[in-house]
């Protein structure tokens, strides 16, 4: 896995979740990029369970790195369709393969059209990876 | 996900800052420098110190030396140790007292002898330390005073592997293990190197730290990887540095100890010596022992799902607010999560029961004996 790596099959926020629409479902992880600066992750406490509304920024939940703890937000609205019920015992999914396995939950939009504007493409946030590399 | 932001100006950087770069270490601001917080991965590296051997650039601590007559004496009342009672080549754990019994700073005293002392200093507190100790020295015109960590370069070398690394690498000295104890220190030439060899660290495991001068460390720092290279040595960054002393129930100033905190309640009462002779903070420490302690460090494990970090509130099982966390995480060697916290002396008992607030979560965890980890026992 390259730190450097961005997946254009999804959108991005600033603070490197990604959505990736798949049919109704709008999946939710953690970009490459933000794994690499959490380093070994320990931890993916989600503070919502299917069936709860969220809305886009909200504080969905928690990941404990060894290093540090930082905030999950949402990208987009919806109702909580799944969490992926692996991470619980396996933390280090996110690690190996945080585009797909280390996938957090899955949502169903209820304002994809009018929040995803708000996204970034993969090509914005490649942009937004080299503006805030110091 | 919340960007840390890194970027500051002016940063200083050690003697070895290529290394790091060329190894592929994140680098960090740390106390003013650019410090490397990790190279592979904090777990590896922590993992490979514990089994193997790790090597690692503290080349931003201080290091402040006094000479000339009456050296030792003003040194000796200036902490809370005693130092007259050491012999020389033998390193001194301490703490630097301010007049109100709080700490200033903790260090490690090396008296090379009466006239000679070599002192290692946090280098976030280098500035105060050396202001402390030049103001001390200024009314002892025989004794002089000078700030060396801009020419001194210190590398450590932790590990059950450490010694016959070191050996390896050609240390005049060798064998280590046999001719240098625990916390002594001698004079050395490694890789053919003039060195100062001590045999202390901030990790829990068997290891030496080596000063040596500003332009020698590259070729040390080359030298001692190759050793090790065979022997499964890494470079560790203060990623990792912190994980293992965190294990090893090694304080860290600005978490555990600071000036809101004195040396008995922080559990450093061992290199307090009350009985000893005037020193700077002694009258108050003596007040804080006849008054006896309201609060206590003590390590923790958390028994809920939850990661304590510092400054996390810690609970009564009531919910009262009762103390602070100071350090914590997870602990790679033991799969735990601990932490080291304040508490009241009647919830310090091992055992205790209590709660930690994880940003509103109130997460149990019980009081447990430290050091969390104590390296195995060998020969």
């Amino acid at each position: 896995m390259s730190a450097k790596e961005i997946k254009d099959d999804r959108q991005y926020t600033k603070d490197h979740e990604w959505a990736k629409r798949d049919g109704k479902e709008v999946l939710i992880g953690i970009s490459a990029f933000a794994v690499d600066q959490l380093g070994d992750i320990t931890m993916v406490s989600l503070d919502v369970q299917e069936g709860d509304e969220i809305q886009k920024g909200q504080a969905f939940g928690t990941i404990e790195s060894v290093k540090t703890l930082s905030d999950l937000f949402a990208p987009l609205s919806g109702k909580v369709t799944r969490i992926n019920p692996n991470l619980d015992d396996q933390p280090e999914l996110v690690n190996a393969d945080p585009w797909g396995q280390g996938w957090m939950l899955a949502l169903e939009p209820s304002a994809f059209d009018a929040e995803q504007g708000d996204l970034l493409d993969a090509e914005q946030y490649g942009k937004h990876l080299e503006d805030s590399d110091h | 996900m919340a960007d840390e932001s890194v970027a500051a100006p002016e940063l200083r950087k050690t003697p070895l800052f290529d290394r790091h770069q060329t190894l592929g270490a994140r680098l960090v601001p740390f106390a003013g420098w650019l410090m490397p917080i990790q190279y592979e991965g904090i777990v590896a590296e922590h993992e490979a110190v514990r089994n193997r051997a790790g090597l690692f650039d503290v080349s931003h601590m201080g290091e402040l030396r006094f000479t000339g007559p009456g050296a030792l004496e003003l040194v000796d009342g200036l902490v809370a140790n005693d130092l007259r009672r050491i012999e020389p080549g033998r390193a001194v754990y301490t703490c630097a007292c301010s007049e109100a019994g709080t700490i200033l700073d903790d260090l490690i005293v090396y008296p090379r002898s009466a006239e000679d002392l070599l002192i290692v200093c946090n280098a976030s507190n280098r500035d105060k330390m050396a202001r402390h100790f030049g103001q001390a020295a200024a009314h002892a015109p025989q004794v002089t005073y000078t700030d060396e960590s801009d020419r001194t370069a210190l590398l450590a070398l932790q590990g059950p592997r450490a010694l016959a690394i070191l050996d390896a690498a050609g240390s005049s000295l060798a064998p280590t293990a046999d001719r240098l104890g625990t916390f002594r220190f001698a004079e050395a030439t490694v890789a053919g190197r003039p060195v100062t060899l001590a045999r202390t660290g901030y990790t829990g495991e068997d290891g030496v730290e080596l000063f040596c001068s500003w332009d020698d460390a590259p070729k040390l720092w080359d030298a001692l990887l190759e050793a090790g290279q065979g022997q499964g040595i890494r470079p560790v960054g203060l990623g990792a540095r912190d994980t293992l002393r965190l294990e090893a129930r090694l304080s860290l100033y600005g978490n555990e100890i600071d000036e809101t905190t004195n040396p008995l309640e922080a559990g450093l009462g061992w290199s307090v010596k009350l009985d000893a002779g005037e020193f700077l903070g002694r009258q108050a420490l003596l007040d804080v022992q006849q008054r006896g302690l309201t609060r206590k460090l003590v390590g923790f494990e958390m028994t809920g799902r939850g990661v304590a970090r510092h400054g996390y509130p810690l609970l009564s099982l009531e919910g009262q607010v009762v103390g602070v966390c100071t350090s914590g995480g997870p602990a790679p060697t033991l799969g735990k999560n601990i932490g080291l916290g304040y508490l009241p002396v009647e919830l310090t008992e091992v055992g205790t029961e209590f709660l930690v607030d994880c940003r509103g979560k109130h997460v149990p965890a019980v009081v447990v004996k430290t050091p969390f980890y104590k390296r195995p026992r060998t020969g």
